[in-house]
């Protein structure tokens, strides 16, 4: 086990992190501003993948593709806003887990019968193919950029909640709905506005790892469970929970991976400890989640107080 | 009529037919309907098993594919060193469904009992959420032990056996199917019309105010998800049996939806609900999985519909709105 692999593992770690974390973002903020819990968020990123891989094999531009996955997101996350979900947010989380599983189905249905059901395949633009040589370490261009993108649009949310008008009108909706309301807010055009930036946010990571993972119905349910795994661990409700508990999660996840197979190793034969470490390994997020539920039931960065 | 008369009559209607059909399909040599059947009343089971806890306790469990699993996995490993003559830890393997039975809704007891007491120190969306988590441990485990088959699943090479009765025909196994179901139906009557039932009942509507009553609504919560646990257990190892084949996708996110799916369709705390809606999950598989490949899609609709416009699910269309707890 060598410096420069185990420094490689950590870099795909923070970079599947900070994926998490544009899934999680929009989770976290529809969760904190309408106390809606979504299932069909996993939808939003399927959506966004899909349109960026046609949109870029039909132009031959990545980029073109990535515009069109996170419009299409957007468009599909407000119209499912304004016919579903609005009639969601007074009934109990039971009526929301049913409702947004059963618009994961029509969804997951809708995209196999326009697309078909095999895979489309995304290609890594040109400009970020190849590798760059960090120090010890030869690392996928292309990933770094993830790392890049994830870091540049966690900043542009973080300014757009502290600095904004919207952002302020956000926060104000996360603390006392009625009151804004009644101040003069519309807030059924805020609720649509927020909803459509986390489907946003979840066709554009979407978009992204469809480059470096296949394009498939179904992609979207293994990421929307693993975000709300982190959301819970940060707490619900707060952006800031969500990027630390995106980052634990993306981090220890792949380390765990990596390193558990290769310590049991150290006391069991080698087939044993392959299996024991990899089972380990796949459990390890979802016991640092219940640790987290057992010890701060509300996650490490409750949003309300 | 009455609601609560229609709602009587309607459940008589299902226990009826629930027989009737497949001893049709047996008279007229259709073994397929009769294991369509024997999937309705296993699903059934499933879903008493969760209407406990939901309906009754309206403790949202998003994790219960995990006790199937645990049922399933306790049937296939039995069955498996039975078939191959090997003990696992210590103890010898068994192809009798009655002792698979009693470990099965032992360990899915003790699990539930695990899970439960943690989980129950949470409540609301986190206790959605960390009952998913524990599922999802379950399923990974699963899926990555390589001793019983791992992603692979783990067949069962001949169905476990009853005393008694010849469980390769496929009446027969329904039959054993139709009364466990039964039986469980019948616990879930008594259990609501109990004082215990009572006290859970009102732990949902009003946990502060039985708290100040003198009763510990932990105990009680923790003490049906158990119940509700076991129960599901039970049905996992019967579904096991009626596939001949466990593997990880019976203790998979999308299976936990599926018997929420089921109690929700029927109508949550109501008595016949899971039996109800295992029959229409079913047989929209069938009719529509025939017709479209698309089924799915129309599935998602319907429920959709149920959720947002039918509260009380297919018997409270039927029925009224019956008060039930």
């Amino acid at each position: 086990m060598t410096l420069a692999l185990m420094l490689e593992q950590l870099l795909n770690g923070v970079q599947f992190g900070l994926m998490l974390f544009l899934m999680s973002a929009g989770l976290t903020l529809v969760f904190g501003v309408m106390g809606l819990i979504n299932l069909a968020h996993g939808s939003l990123y399927m959506i966004g993948a899909f349109l960026c891989a046609a949109v870029a094999a039909a132009t031959g531009n990545f980029w073109l593709g990535l515009i069109a996955g996170i419009a299409a997101a957007a468009a599909a996350g407000a119209l499912i806003e304004i016919v579903v979900i609005r009639r969601l947010y007074a009934r109990d989380h039971l009526d929301q887990v049913l409702a947004t599983f059963a618009l994961i189905l029509i969804l997951s249905e809708g995209v196999r019968m326009i697309f078909g059901p095999f895979p489309l395949y995304l290609n890594v633009p040109d400009v970020l193919r190849g590798t760059v040589r960090l120090g010890v370490v030869d690392y996928s261009l292309y990933r770094l950029a993830l790392i890049g993108f994830g870091l540049a649009v966690a900043l542009g949310l973080w300014a757009l909640i502290t600095k904004t008008r919207l952002g302020i009108r956000i926060r104000a909706g996360e603390s006392d709905r009625e009151m804004i309301a009644a101040l003069g807010v519309n807030i059924r055009a805020l609720y649509t506005i927020v909803f459509a930036l986390g489907a946003a946010l979840a066709g554009l990571a979407g978009a992204l790892v469809g480059a470096i993972q296949s394009v498939q119905v179904g992609m979207g349910e293994p990421v929307l469970i693993l975000a709300f795994v982190v959301i819970v661990i940060g707490g619900i409700g707060s952006i800031k929970g969500a990027m630390v508990g995106a980052l634990l999660v993306g981090v220890i996840d792949t380390m765990g991976r990596f390193l558990l197979p290769r310590v049991f190793a150290t006391f069991l034969d080698a087939s044993q400890a392959m299996g024991v470490g990899a089972a380990l390994a796949s459990m390890l997020i979802y016991l640092l989640m219940a640790l987290v539920l057992i010890f701060r039931p509300k996650g490490l960065f409750p949003a309300h107080g | 009529m009455d609601s609560t008369l229609k709602e009587w009559l309607l459940n008589a209607v299902m226990v009826v037919a629930l027989l009737l059909v497949p001893l049709w399909a047996w008279l007229a040599n259709e073994p397929f309907i009769i294991t369509l059947a024997t999937r309705i009343a296993i699903l059934a089971l499933a879903g008493v098993g969760l209407n406990i806890a939901l309906g009754l306790g309206g403790m949202v469990s998003f994790g219960h594919a995990l006790y199937l699993g645990i049922g399933g996995y306790v049937a296939g490993i039995a069955a498996h060193h039975a078939f191959h003559g090997t003990t696992v830890l210590g103890l010898p393997g068994t192809n009798q469904m009655l002792p698979i039975w009693a470990i099965a809704m032992i360990l899915s007891g003790a699990i539930a009992g695990v899970v439960g007491a943690l989980s129950l120190r949470t409540s609301g969306i986190f206790f959605i959420m960390i009952t998913l988590a524990f599922a999802q441990m379950g399923f990974f485990f699963a899926l990555s032990w390589p001793a019983y088959g791992g992603e692979d699943g783990l067949p069962i090479f001949v169905r476990n056996q009853f005393p008694g009765l010849n469980t390769l025909r496929p009446w027969e196994f329904f039959l054993i199917s139709y009364g466990v179901l039964l039986v469980a139906l019948g616990l879930f009557a008594l259990l609501r019309a109990a004082r215990f039932g009572a006290a859970l009942m009102a732990i949902r509507q009003n946990p502060d105010r039985v708290a100040a009553l003198g009763i510990t609504p932990f105990g009680v919560k923790l003490v049906a998800f158990v119940l509700s646990g076991m129960i599901t257990g039970l049905a996992g190892a019967l579904m096991a049996d009626l596939t001949r084949f466990v593997s990880p996708a019976m203790m998979a996110w999308t299976m936990s939806g599926e018997l929420i799916v089921i109690i929700i369709l029927g109508g949550v705390g109501r008595l016949f609900g899971p039996v109800a809606g295992a029959a229409i999950l079913v047989g929209f598989e069938v009719f529509f999985g025939g017709l479209t490949e698309h089924w799915k899609l129309w599935l998602g609709l319907v429920l959709l519909g149920v959720v947002l416009f039918a509260r009380g699910g297919i018997i409270g269309l039927i029925a009224g709105r019956a008060h039930h707890g």
